[in-house]
């Protein structure tokens, strides 16, 4: 093991402030939003294929693998949906998603 | 020398996401995010796991990247205006959440001495007897997860 711990760990806790970022300042559009979510997740599978290395023990790979799974089914429920709304609105601005005024 | 790799891999990674979240059209955004991908799935596979590597390319850069350019252009061609940047007000919550995360960082970085490593590396065989065997149930679970997903996608894209 010749990369430490630490400089995973600080690429992944990067990764995942620029995502948060993304979904914070793109919060008034739809897909960037989504876009900010995949890279959030791809920290944390960076965080766990680090420990994985680390430790020596596969249970790292496999939780990634699990969150990889959990990705591609969020992101075809949520782009099925960005396509049922721009149908119904011609839009993905969230602004015009408001009429329940929550 | 892996550490060399390791820190052009992560320039590349973490300049590849800057420029994705910065850029001014979706598109734009997603090709970036591909070349990040790569690069990730590279770092991936320097920290020995060449089946995750894998699996990040084929999936990630292929599969769901493909989706998301499949939309962006189905929604761009329908409503073809440019939607609206984010102003300069908006990036700074955003700001202060990086900073927040970045200085929590620090301190766990600075406050302690780096933990033990375990012993060797993890084979693709190991990987695999320990994900059919051990986590045989989670198997079941993620695959009917992915079916509901693909009958919940089905429902959502209908034409009525």
């Amino acid at each position: 093991m010749t990369i430490p711990l630490y400089e995973v760990l600080i690429l992944a806790s990067i990764l995942f402030a620029m995502g948060l970022a993304c979904v914070v300042a793109w919060r008034a559009n739809v897909i960037m939003m989504l876009i900010g979510i995949e890279i959030m997740l791809n920290a944390v599978m960076l965080t766990f294929v680090g420990g994985s290395a680390h430790w020596g023990i596969a249970e790292g790979q496999v939780f990634s693998l699990m969150i990889m799974a959990l990705t591609s089914a969020e992101v075809s429920l949520a782009l099925a949906m960005v396509a049922y709304l721009h149908r119904r609105k011609q839009s993905v601005d969230t602004d015009d998603f408001s009429s329940m005024k929550g | 020398m892996e550490r060399i790799i390791f820190y052009i891999l992560a320039a590349v990674t973490v300049i590849g996401t800057l420029c994705a979240i910065t850029a001014r059209q979706a598109v734009r955004a997603i090709v970036y995010l591909v070349t990040s991908f790569f690069a990730l799935a590279l770092i991936f596979y320097l920290l020995g796991a060449p089946f995750v590597a894998a699996l990040e390319v084929i999936i990630y850069a292929g599969a769901i990247m493909v989706l998301f350019l499949f939309v962006i252009m189905m929604v761009e061609v329908a409503s073809p205006e440019k939607l609206a940047k984010p102003a300069l007000s908006d990036w700074w919550p955003a700001l202060a959440l990086v900073l927040v995360v970045v200085a929590s960082l620090t301190v766990l970085v600075a406050g302690q001495a780096p933990p033990v490593p375990g012993a060797g590396a993890q084979t693709v065989r190991q990987f695999s007897q320990v994900l059919f065997t051990r986590y045989g149930v989670a198997i079941e679970l993620v695959s009917m997860q992915l079916l509901f997903a693909l009958v919940g996608a089905l429902y959502l894209g209908r034409r009525r």
